[in-house]
Parts: C-alpha cells; structure tokens; sequence
C-alpha cells in the first residue's frame, strides 16, 4: 500500500482515500461518544454501552501522566486485538510529527489516526502531511488559527484540546468557547479584513474564507480533555460542539459500564435536563481528578503542537 | 486550498419555504443535521426525533446514518422501537442510509465473531444486507451511480463510508441503483427506500426529492391498516 498518494482509484470506477470519504466518516461519528480503550474487554464495554468510536491505546491520558517518560504509539498487536473485538470504528494516536508511526497504523488499517498531544511530540516544528495517507486524521486545537492548520495539512476531524487526564473540564470548555467565539467574530468581519485575520492567526486564507461562508469549522469537530460526567458531556454539546471524546472519565471510575452508557444517552439528549437529571443518577466514584490551575505549565498537555 | 462543504451547514439562501410535509428525522446518533438540511432543501419541513412523542405528527421518517450499535441501542432505551414499527406498518414512508438500512433490513446475517447484534431492528424490508461488507474506513470510496429514476441525468456521486452491503433482495423489492459490478445500493419496497450510501454528504438532492414524492404519494391514498 502506498502512502505517497491520498486518495486513488480501485477497481469498478470506485476511488478511495478522497477529502469526501474522510470527513464522512466524522460526520457518521457526530452526535456520538468516543471512548479511550486500553483492552479489549474495555472495548466492548464501550461498545455495549453504545459508544460510536473507540480510541485504542496503552495508557489512558490519567496514566501516562502518572507514569511520565515518553509515550509513544500503542503496540499494534494490541490495537488489532481491539478492532477483533468489536464492529465500531477503531482510532489510534500517533505522535504529533511522527508520519512512520501513522504510516504503521495506516498499515493495520485503522479507521481514524489521531495525531495526539497526549502523545510525546517527535518534531517540535512540523505536524504530519496527512493529505499523503488514505486514512483520516483528526487532530487537536486551542483556537481557530490552530484548527484550521491542522485542516490545512488535511485533518479530517478536529477535537479540541482540553486537558487530558485531569477530569477537569475546565480547559475543555475554554477551548470550545476559544474556537467557537472566533468563528462567530470571523462570520461578522468584512472580506478586507480576512487576509489579515488570516496572518494574524497563522491560518489558510482560503481556510479562514470558507469557515466564514460556513459559520462552521468545515470539518466535524468534537471536544475533549476532561470530561467526566455526563454533565460535562452535555455541556461541551450545548457550547456548539458536534460529539465528545472521553478518555480516562470512564475506565477511571468506579462503574465504567454505567458510566459509559449515561455519557452516550447525555450526549443525545444533550438539551433535556430531565434526562441528563435521570441518567446522572447512582453513577458511583467519578474518576479522582486533578484541578488544571494547580498544574505547572510545563504539564500541560494542550501546550504542544505548533 | 478549498474544502468541499460536506453540506455540513445550510446556507440561508438554500432555505426552502415551509412546506405541510414534515419528514422526521431520526436523531439519536449520526449524520441527522445533514439530512434536515437537505430536507429543507427540497421544500419539506425536517424534525428531530429522539423520544416516542416526536412522531407525532409526521408524514415519513429518515433513519440516518451512525453507527448502527449506538442508534440501535439508544433507539431500545428509549421506547423508540415499537412506535417506529408501528410507524412503517401504518404505511408511512421510511428512508434507511447506511445504519439505517442495517435498521430495516429483515436479515443481517450471522453475529461477525466477536461483534454484537443490535439489541432490536424494525426488521421489515426484505432485503440480506452484511454489515461492513465494504470493509473499513480505509475501503470506503465515492462511486457514480445512474438510479432508475434519474437514469437520463448526470451520474449520481455516492459515498460510501464502511458501507453495508445488499446481499440479496426479496421478490417484492425494487432495485433503484447498482455499483458497476451489479451489487445494490439503493432498493425499495413499499413505503420502504434503503441506500448503503450517504446523498446527504453531497449536494446532489435526487434521492431526497424522491423521498419526497414517496411521501406525497403515501399522503394522497389512505393509510393501509
């Protein structure tokens, strides 16, 4: 399989790998719950909990923060093992710059790379060409100057960053407001005035035009880094967002099964508070989470990526 | 650079006047806002449907694509399943895309080992679909398509995303589209219209101008009982 080539014709008229394709399969997640796995049995608990994804990887984001040292790309074996177990979509995370990493999970066929900050970066200046592969990549923003980089480069699927592993939502909803309240100042500007903005935010001209015409990011964009509640899920939904990902909030808590599901039903019933009330109910032990304003800038995860 | 829109918004200008046809949509999971949107498009008047009471009212229902598990069990634990057959059996038109076709077909085949059923189906049209057939996102592809229906216009370009599979059709079912190769894409039955592929992700609004003739033919004549 050649990487050097995004999309291409295959047999019967039929092309993959196109820009259509890619976002597609975002937009087949929207509405839906992503969850961070590290077994297989975790992935169907997920899955039986009706989670729309599942991210496959080693250490949730609350670990590898524990653990410290550099995290890396999950060991493909076990990312295998995970798409056996389950008919949902499988994601996997590659470091941010590391293109043979997502060369590899391309190879195994994974449905969707993220290109993680929750990773430990191996270029400090480049982010991947993803348009060179036929798998989608979503990747991580604090703003809309760095989503639309990222599209830019060809990520399908945005997520904003938050702050993996801490339970607090915090930096989930600055970055939500951050990229949202942007794009409703952008969608008020004059043309004259885009080309500057443009500089001003190190984003694609043509980029920071359509997202204009749109009054969206042209891509699906979900939240994530911090949410450990259906509360918060439901809040993230409410901000603007289109789905959320859950890392460590479920399989760091004291009934991940329970929790997963309520999470799911929050996020489709995102705007009835009867039944956000209903499934908050008798969830047990949220995961123990970390207060972002006590963390040292130097762990914050969302810092990296340029 | 330009991203194509993926009718991911409406534009104000695309907006149609509100018409007397309001077409649900299922919205639990998946890719309901793009299907409103193109509602809205061709002059019908789309609703959101989570909860049984959302029904109320309707003159035909689009079961979106998703992930099949997720809306099939969201669809479970919220009542959704009994007044929605009741829905289909009343006579009402229902549109299937991709998870939704899973949703209608009467056969899904064996459990794939290790993958889980959806709790309960409407099971109702007579088709054999294989779930994934099309293998993963890494295999999912546009294809031209020329639909019975618009068979003399511009090729219809379909996108299919880790796209079901139509095995076999039943006797009373129509084929309405075909890949090259002769596999099925898009069939109906009835009041009943399935496609393994999305014309919600493209601004290509046949398919759903034809929902829309469906739904006002079914209003014309009286509901079978």
């Amino acid at each position: 399989m050649t990487t050097q080539n995004g999309s291409g014709n295959n047999k019967n008229g039929q092309e993959s790998g196109t820009w259509r394709v890619k976002v597609g399969l975002a937009q087949m997640l929207k509405g839906g719950v992503i969850m961070d796995v590290v077994t297989p049995e975790q992935a169907k608990i997920a899955e039986d909990a009706g989670a729309c994804a599942v991210m496959a990887l080693e250490r949730v984001p609350a670990d590898i923060r524990a653990d410290g040292g550099v995290a890396r790309m999950s060991d493909p074996g076990m990312i295998v093992r995970i798409m056996e177990a389950v008919s949902i979509p499988v994601m996997a995370k590659a470091r941010i710059g590391h293109f043979v990493e997502a060369q590899i999970l391309e190879a195994i066929g994974v449905d969707y790379v993220d290109e993680s900050e929750v990773l430990t970066p191996a270029d400090e200046a480049y982010h991947i060409n993803k348009h060179n592969f036929k798998i989608p990549f979503v990747c991580g923003c604090r703003n809309l100057g760095e989503a639309l980089r990222r599209i830019g480069e060809g990520a399908a699927m945005i997520r904003t960053k938050g702050e993996a592993g801490t339970g607090d939502v915090v930096e989930a909803v600055r970055h939500a407001r951050t990229v949202l309240g942007d794009i409703r100042r952008l969608t008020t500007m004059p043309d004259e005035e885009l080309m500057t903005y443009a500089k001003e935010i190190g984003a694609p001209y043509d980029l920071v035009k359509e997202t204009k015409e749109l009054g969206r990011l042209p891509v699906v964009n979900f939240a994530a880094g911090g949410v450990a509640t259906p509360a918060d899920a439901a809040l993230m939904m409410q901000l603007g967002v289109d789905g959320v990902f859950v890392g460590s909030g479920i399989f760091k808590s004291g009934n991940p099964a329970q929790r997963a599901k309520a999470i799911v039903e929050a996020v489709t019933h995102y705007n009835n508070p009867e039944i956000l009330a209903e499934v908050s109910k008798n969830l047990g032990e949220p995961m123990v989470g970390i207060n972002v304003s006590s963390l040292p800038r130097e762990e914050m995860l969302a810092e990296r990526g340029w | 650079m330009t991203v194509s829109p993926q009718n991911l918004t409406l534009k104000p200008d695309d907006a149609a006047p509100a018409s007397l046809l309001n077409v649900g949509v299922l919205a639990l999971q998946g890719a309901f806002l793009e299907h409103a949107n193109m509602l809205r498009r061709v002059g019908a008047a789309p609703i959101e449907v989570r909860l049984p009471a959302d029904l109320t009212g309707l003159d035909g229902l689009i079961i979106p694509g998703g992930e099949s598990t997720t809306i099939g069990k969201l669809a479970v634990q919220y009542g959704l399943v009994e007044p929605l057959h009741a829905f289909v059996t009343g006579g009402k038109p229902v549109w299937g895309t991709c998870a939704g076709l899973i949703f209608l077909a009467k056969d899904i085949g064996p459990t794939p080992s290790g993958g889980h059923v959806i709790p309960r189906r409407l099971a109702v049209m007579d088709i054999k679909v294989d779930r994934n057939a099309f293998g993963r996102q890494v295999d999912s592809f546009e294809a031209d398509l020329r639909p019975t229906f618009a068979a003399a216009g511009a090729p219809f370009r379909a996108v299919f995303i880790r796209a079901p599979k139509i095995e076999t059709v039943g006797p009373g079912v129509a084929v309405l589209a075909t890949l090259n190769d002769g596999t099925v894409v898009a069939a109906r039955q009835g009041n009943l219209l399935v496609t393994s592929f999305h014309p919600e992700l493209t601004n290509d609004v046949r398919f759903h101008r034809y929902f829309l003739e469906m739904i006002q033919s079914a209003a014309q004549t009286p509901p079978a009982k």
